[in-house]
């Protein structure tokens, strides 16, 4: 059994979403710069220019790289032999969420009684957190703050198992381009496949947890992310929607076995200002 | 290149736009997002006034991060405008002339910007740490409990807009898409707008 202090577990996750805010990963930066050379329209290279811009003003002037700071959507790989000392695991996540949107400047943007009062609980929490068991004494913590723009495009379809691949590609495509400039292209698309309604949708977050552009390892879900990429690129949306060739700069698929009377898919959208960071404690 | 546009707008520079302009705004803008938008339809039901003076006025569709101490502001790229739809009618029949957003807009907006002779800008989502070094200076002037959806007063300078509706019923989005678009590699999908025309025309 190893101890892991539920400070260190609050610090950490103040840390990384301050982190996340203001530096653009490296893997998005490389997508956006190989999407500015091959982009055909004038208009979306400026676009794409001025978006590198900004991940470098945001990195060297500390501030965030876009004003939505997200929902803190936090993925936990907890060990089986990690013992957490001092406090439990939600409370101490939820405290690094409001230290590190309180002392980072970020934008609080969650409120409580969604249908109704709609009150702004101060601090951005709580967070919304994805919790693994895997073996091992370590605890790796991945931040992951959502924009609303484009979590708000998010869409889940139980097709029937016969609409198949096309029924699949058809989906996901509908559901770009209605999405249009809402999500902020170019986009990451985060595409689930199988298992249940819910568990179809964070199969489709849990794609966007991945380095941007690595194939999935199964070579027929690597076929399916080519045709979902090139074919989101030929709608013609482009960036922000104004026209052109990149409206995303990858599409991730993760999948899962599922009921015999069923294909659940599901589409989670990130905008290009995809922001992710890990630590392992 | 780029239109200089120095505000508050006039009929005859607004008729001088067309979508897919570049154009850089230096004057006052206001904020305003969905809580504030609520208030002030809320206001115009009860015959109240508006809290800002919307003759001629840009609203810039943002909630700006906290700014950190000695900045004028933090964050500040726009939220996406289909949300405020339901609202910009109104308030453009109350004089409202442009709004600044990020994404497309409904049949309903762009019928109000003919009628009413106004434009709609994008500016670049997700670009909020560059926009935020051309304003100048903010001030909360309304809804100050609503914390980042109050309104705030902006003295912006050079700020970068694209013109994606204007008053012509031109519209950047559908006029990019339809020229980018490759039918050809798209298979057996067939896009919103033929979809469109499928179920509209019944006669097949």
């Amino acid at each position: 059994m190893r101890e892991i202090e539920a400070d260190q577990i609050s610090n950490k996750v103040a840390e990384l979403f301050i982190d996340a805010a203001h530096n653009l990963p490296e893997d998005v930066v490389a997508a956006l710069q190989r999407a500015r050379d091959s982009e055909e329209s004038p208009l979306g290279r400026q676009i794409l220019e001025e978006i590198l811009e900004n991940a470098k003003t945001a990195r060297e002037e500390m501030i965030p790289l876009c004003q939505d700071t997200g929902t803190s959507v936090v993925f936990v790989e907890l060990g089986q032999e990690v013992h957490i000392a001092g406090g439990d695991l939600a409370e101490a996540i939820n405290r690094g969420v409001a230290k590190g949107y309180t002392e980072g400047f970020l934008r609080k943007s969650i409120v409580e009684r969604p249908f109704s009062a709609r009150k702004n609980t101060g601090d951005n929490t709580p967070a919304v957190v994805h919790l693994e068991l895997v073996p091992g004494d370590k605890m790796k913590i991945t931040v992951l703050p959502k924009g609303g723009g484009c979590e708000n495009m998010s869409r889940l379809a139980i097709l029937l198992p016969g609409q198949g691949r096309e029924g699949v590609v058809d989906f996901v495509l509908r559901a770009v381009e209605e999405a249009s400039g809402n999500p902020c292209p170019p986009l990451i698309l985060g595409v689930g496949i199988g298992g249940t309604a819910e568990h179809c949708m964070s199969l489709a977050k849990k794609a966007l947890t991945r380095r941007v552009g690595d194939p999935n390892p199964d070579p027929e879900a690597a076929d399916l992310e080519r045709e979902l990429l090139e074919k989101v690129n030929a709608l013609g949306l482009g960036p922000q929607a104004v026209g052109g060739t990149n409206t995303a700069l990858a599409v991730h698929v993760e999948t899962f076995p599922t009921h015999i009377t069923a294909l659940p898919v599901a589409v989670n959208i990130q905008c290009h200002s995809a922001r992710l960071k890990s630590a392992e404690l | 290149m780029s239109k200089e546009i120095r505000l508050p707008l006039t009929e005859d520079t607004v008729a001088g736009l067309r979508a897919g302009d570049h154009v850089r705004l230096t004057g006052v803008i206001y904020t305003a997002r969905d809580a504030a938008h609520k208030r002030m339809i809320e206001a115009l039901d009860r015959g109240e006034p508006l809290p800002i003076d919307i003759k001629g006025a840009v609203i810039y569709y943002v909630g700006p991060t906290p700014e950190r101490p000695g900045r004028v502001i933090g964050a500040a790229g726009p939220t996406t405008s289909m949300r405020l739809n339901p609202y910009t009618a109104r308030l453009m029949a109350q004089g409202l002339k442009a709004t600044i957003g990020k994404g497309g807009r409904s049949d309903e907006v762009k019928e109000a910007l003919k009628r009413c002779k106004g434009v709609y800008f994008l500016a670049v989502g997700g670009t909020g740490a560059l926009l935020s070094k051309r304003i100048k200076k903010a001030e909360v002037v309304a809804y100050e409990d609503l914390g980042t959806e109050a309104i705030r007063r902006l003295e912006v300078e050079g700020f970068p807009v694209i013109v994606a509706n204007d008053m012509y019923g031109n519209d950047l989005l559908e006029l990019g898409k339809a020229q980018y678009q490759k039918r050809d590699r798209l298979g057996s999908y067939v896009p919103v707008k033929e979809k469109a025309a499928q179920s509209n025309g019944g006669g097949n």
